[in-house]
């Protein structure tokens, strides 16, 4: 299997093994063993339906949300296990943030969309908010477009910038990891470059997971990638490695047909 | 041509029916007021609020007293049942696993569909006595509060369970994946997202606990004086009518029909605030 391919210098941050996730009796995938590298951007790619999604809300237990969804196998991050029934999911969401697939910025103002999870989180001086917010939104770019109306409707913001406050509030957080789950698919051509170029942008500050249906996009912005595909009805990594391995020289036959674009 | 007869019957005949429901309205309305207008000429408009008390047989017409027994037993009801219609609703929704939460769904929806005479009676042989032994004669604001707050709790509930759960899931994993606690999921991204519907609520919980008469009537005393505490009877609008209509004539009979009046004015206050805050909310 390739899990085993060398990552490239940066270590493992999650380690999956023998994972495997049902809902009820039908599996969304099974058996996936991955390691994801610290400080790099990984792709999940693969056809609808083949349990990428499903693997990345395993990645911070969102999965725990959903009635009747188990997980097993093995996961680890940073070494710790968090499939365990006694992990802090509160401690283990603030340091792997998610960012989904249609931005969900919370009806009321763009600063409270910003303050409140932080204040939530203990931050209560003022300053200290205002300094978060400002740099958080300077972060995804947001800060010169709506400086002067912070006070007014998050969701009187256009597609894109919705998804980058969405992304502002994750980041101001400070987490270690960041999920994508096909954070550019609800948006326009525009404000998905806008998104895409600053997900590049945070290369290396955080280790990103992204699930994308886009090949070219893979591409263009990820270092590891992560085939899925469905095999006996349920959702299977058929190859993982480096982009340039895995678009150039795929092991795997479905891999080659995917990537060529003759499958998926 | 066929088709379009057919759609111009139907247009008509829709037509009929909203004005036939909309001129109901209007003649109830005008009866009312018709009906009223004789006392309004014979004792005069200022004293039905400036007469010392309602006597009738000795012609003293005050409604005031009547008016603050309305305003308080719904203000006490309604802020009794809105925190309580609110927390149960959000039990249903995101404490409650599904094997509680459908039962007591079922629960309050069959408490919505009990007569308000059997709240009544319930509260005239349970209540009242358990109220008379703190303090009598038990017939008092406190008993009609109490009543009403447990008839529009089932609709407080029912809005709030509704509009809680049509707040969209987006939001709530989005709060999960940020690491909130469900406690702060609630009070900070469900529940601003669901105050339209509870708003709209807790008003028809206002309208149906302003026009309830046959419980109130049974638990309050109905003694014409403002209440001086929880403890004192009170008699509200609409037990007024009820209680007299029966053998009221002449400027007596009017007098009820400006009780009606000054109920049907409570009530566009309460619709036309209602219109305000949806507006100020949508502004806002």
């Amino acid at each position: 299997m390739s899990s085993e391919h060398p990552t490239e210098g940066n270590e493992a941050l999650f380690e999956a093994e023998n994972l495997t996730l049902v809902y009820g009796d039908t599996p969304a995938f099974e058996g996936v063993s991955l390691s994801i590298p610290a400080g790099e951007i990984t792709a999940l790619v693969g056809p609808s339906g083949c349990g990428k999604t499903s693997f990345l809300m395993s990645l911070n237990r969102l999965s725990d949300l959903v009635p009747n969804c188990r997980v097993t196998g093995s996961l680890r991050l940073g070494g710790q296990d968090i499939l365990s029934s006694e992990v802090d999911l509160i401690a283990l969401r603030r340091r792997v943030g998610m960012i989904f697939q249609k931005p969900n910025a919370f009806p009321f103002s763009i600063r409270k969309n910003l303050t409140f999870p932080l204040q939530e989180h203990g931050v209560r001086d003022r300053d200290k908010l205002a300094t978060l917010v400002e740099a958080s939104l300077r972060d995804v770019g947001l800060w010169d477009e709506i400086k002067d109306r912070l006070d007014a409707p998050a969701l009187s913001l256009s597609g894109g910038q919705q998804q980058r406050l969405c992304l502002a509030r994750a980041l101001a957080l400070k987490p270690e990891v960041l999920l994508l789950d096909e954070p550019c698919s609800a948006l326009d051509p525009l404000s998905s470059g806008v998104v895409e170029d600053l997900i590049v942008s945070l290369r290396g500050r955080y280790t990103i997971v992204i699930v994308t249906h886009n090949l070219a996009q893979a591409r263009r912005v990820a270092d590891q990638v992560a085939v899925f595909w469905v095999q006996g009805g349920a959702g299977r990594l058929i190859e993982s490695g480096s982009v340039g391995q895995v678009f150039e020289d795929p092991q795997d036959e479905l891999t080659r047909s995917y990537v060529t674009g003759q499958r998926g | 041509m066929s088709r379009f007869r057919v759609d111009e019957g139907l247009l008509w005949s829709l037509r009929g029916v909203a004005f036939l429901a909309g001129t109901i309205v209007v003649f109830v309305v005008a009866f009312v007021g018709w009906e009223a207008s004789a006392a309004l000429r014979s004792v005069g408009l200022s004293r039905f609020v400036t007469d010392p008390s309602w006597y009738p047989s000795e012609g003293l017409y005050s409604v005031l007293p009547m008016l603050v027994g309305t305003v308080l037993v719904t203000a006490g009801a309604v802020l009794t049942a809105t925190p309580l219609g609110i927390m149960a609703a959000i039990f249903c929704n995101h404490y409650a696993p599904a094997f509680v939460a459908r039962p007591y769904r079922r629960m309050i929806e069959l408490m919505s569909g009990i007569p308000s005479v059997v709240y009544g009676f319930w509260g005239l042989v349970t209540l009242v006595p358990l109220i008379a032994q703190v303090e009598p004669p038990g017939t008092s604001l406190l008993a009609g509060i109490m009543i009403l707050t447990v008839m529009i709790l089932p609709t407080v509930t029912l809005f709030a369970d509704s509009s809680i759960g049509r707040v969209s899931e987006e939001y709530t994993r989005g709060a999960a994946a940020l690491g909130l606690t469900r406690w702060a999921t609630v009070c900070h991204v469900v529940l601003p997202a669901a105050r339209p519907g509870i708003v709209a609520g807790v008003f028809l919980a206002t309208a149906r606990a302003i026009g309830e008469t046959m419980a109130v009537l049974m638990v309050c005393g109905n003694v014409v004086k403002t209440p001086g505490s929880l403890f004192d009877p009170v008699r509200t609008l609409t037990a007024n009518i009820a209680l007299e209509m029966a053998y009221a004539m002449g400027d007596h009979r009017s007098a009820l029909f400006v009780t009606g009046l000054v109920l049907f004015l409570l009530i566009v206050a309460l619709v036309w605030g209602a219109e305000l805050a949806g507006e100020g909310r949508a502004r806002g």
